[in-house]
């Protein structure tokens, strides 16, 4: 669990994050979202260290981490996973080299059980045969596969994405978000997804916190987000047509003026059927 | 200002890079490969441009002794002397800085840009040590063994010019080589190869760490952690010679 605690934040005299307090469980995805410039990259590199807060905490599984010295953060790090979101792969280095990477860091493995966790690893991101190819040779939504694989082989307890959709289309996104969603169930990872991608928001938002302006505007879940009277919240995931009249249609058959078999509920359902396409990139 | 905070940044990186590695192996790989980068990959150019200062020098020298009076192995001695005081470590140098101090800049920048900098941080590991002090040990190992092979070189180039131009034979030139030879020089040679082997692989360094923005700020830095690195050697030069060269 990760608990964020009145964070402050500013660069010169603009202030970037006022005061932005967050509880992010285990097991579950937490997606802070917002609109370009809402202060949601600066909070996460807030929360993993990469940016020092002027104010507030971060304590993961109770403890501060911003208040650890330089040695107590690596040990944390060695517990976070993140998935950049231009993937940050080593140009360098094969896709093995790259997730054989924190391997080669931190244990003292022999080479077969490394690479027996790298495939273990790529098979879980439903990738295989690319070992040996550089991440120039890779498609955009390989590389986020690569990066996510990379990201998981030491099993962290933290899991962080970057905006992990951006640049990826449609049906590629899902694959993503599916993958990061069921690697959170396996592995009980507290995972922090920072995205404006409301396909992602209603897939996977456990637990879903609005940024605006640097302030924490609004925090629920995928459920209560479509029912949510706030407006700024409303404008923002309500920006296209297509959403505010598939909210307007919901709204009057809430209210008895028109039917719908399909309820809100029947397609939230965790049974009812993915519209998430086979891997087969 | 800027030049001030600039001196501070590059003093609390250079602080920085000193600390524990995470694991010696990995370190030690790190270190081969920028010695490769560093020393092999810039083997070639040193040795072109090693071969035909000599020459120069050599045909320039004559060129300009025209007294009779003056034997022709006071040619191979000005040659030597020039080479070993002069064209091996600051030319060479600042060759270097061009090839091995411009790749330093653009790859670390590029890292920084594609947030693979910010990969290793969230990793645990210190980038700095892992990052800078390798290319910083690779460059003090490799740069004085180019300075010490341009040497050679120089000098050979400078006999070769004078046989073939029949400027002086190779026994004249080889005599020439022995005659008043000062050990020390080479010390003081070697000496400013280790202070302008600090300069190539450290400047650069900073000034691709620290970049931001994109493509063109890769660049840019890329340029100007040549330019710096190149009036700190002339600089350094001076003060080298003024300090360590007895003139009275």
């Amino acid at each position: 669990m990760i608990e964020v605690k009145n964070i402050k934040k500013s660069f010169g005299d603009k202030t970037v994050i006022q005061d932005v307090s967050a509880v992010m469980k285990s097991g579950q995805c937490n997606l802070i979202i917002g609109s370009s410039g809402s202060g949601k990259t600066v909070l996460m590199k807030c929360i993993v260290g990469l940016f020092e807060p002027d104010a507030g905490q971060v304590l993961y599984h109770g403890q501060d981490f911003t208040a650890m010295n330089s040695d107590e953060k690596t040990e944390v790090r060695k517990e976070i996973g993140m998935l950049f979101q231009g993937s940050a792969l080593f140009d360098s280095l094969t896709v093995e080299q790259n997730i054989m990477f924190p391997l080669s860091m931190f244990t003292k493995w022999t080479t077969k059980k490394k690479l027996d966790r790298v495939n273990e690893v790529l098979t879980r991101v439903n990738l295989t045969g690319v070992n040996k190819k550089f991440p120039a040779e890779l498609s955009g939504g390989m590389k986020k596969r690569v990066a996510l694989a990379r990201a998981i082989v030491l099993n962290p307890k933290y899991l962080f994405c970057d905006e992990p959709n951006s640049g990826l289309d449609p049906q590629t996104s899902l694959v993503i978000d599916k993958l990061i969603q069921e690697i959170t169930i396996e592995y009980n990872i507290t995972t922090v997804i920072n995205t404006h991608d409301m396909n992602s928001v209603m897939e996977i938002g456990n637990y879903i916190l609005y940024m605006y302006q640097g302030n924490k505007e609004w925090e629920g879940t995928n459920r209560e987000i479509i029912f949510s009277k706030n407006e700024r919240l409303n404008e923002f995931i309500f920006a296209s047509q297509f959403l505010q009249d598939a909210k307007d249609m919901r709204m009057l058959e809430e209210s008895g003026k028109i039917s719908n078999d399909r309820n809100m509920d029947e397609l939230m359902d965790k049974d009812a059927p993915s519209l998430i396409p086979p891997p087969d990139e | 200002m800027t030049i001030f905070t600039d001196i501070g940044r590059y003093l609390l990186m250079i602080k920085g890079m000193f600390s524990k590695p995470e694991n010696g192996r990995m370190y030690w790989k790190e270190f081969i490969h920028q010695c490769t980068e560093i020393g092999f990959g810039s083997l070639g150019i040193v040795a072109i441009i090693s071969v035909f200062i000599g020459a120069v020098s050599t045909i320039q020298t004559a060129y300009q002794l025209v007294s009779p009076l003056i034997p022709p192995s006071t040619i191979a001695q000005i040659v030597r002397d020039t080479v070993i005081l002069e064209f091996a470590p600051t030319l060479v140098c600042i060759v270097l800085a061009g090839v091995a101090g411009s790749r330093i800049a653009s790859e670390l920048g590029n890292m920084r840009v594609s947030e693979q900098i910010d990969a290793l941080e969230i990793m645990g590991i210190n980038t700095k040590t892992y990052l800078i002090l390798p290319k910083i040990a690779a460059a003090l190992l490799m740069i004085p063994l180019l300075v010490v092979i341009a040497m050679a070189l120089g000098i050979w180039g400078g006999r070769l010019a004078g046989t073939a131009s029949g400027i002086l034979s190779g026994t004249i030139y080889d005599k020439g080589l022995l005659e008043f030879f000062v050990p020390y020089n080479v010390f003081f040679a070697l000496t400013k190869a280790y202070v302008f082997a600090f300069i190539i692989s450290s400047v650069p360094a900073f000034y691709g760490y620290y970049v931001k923005g994109g493509a063109l700020e890769i660049g840019r830095a890329s340029t100007k952690a040549v330019v710096v690195s190149c009036i700190l050697i002339l600089f350094a030069d001076y003060i080298l010679s003024a300090l360590l060269l007895p003139t009275s």
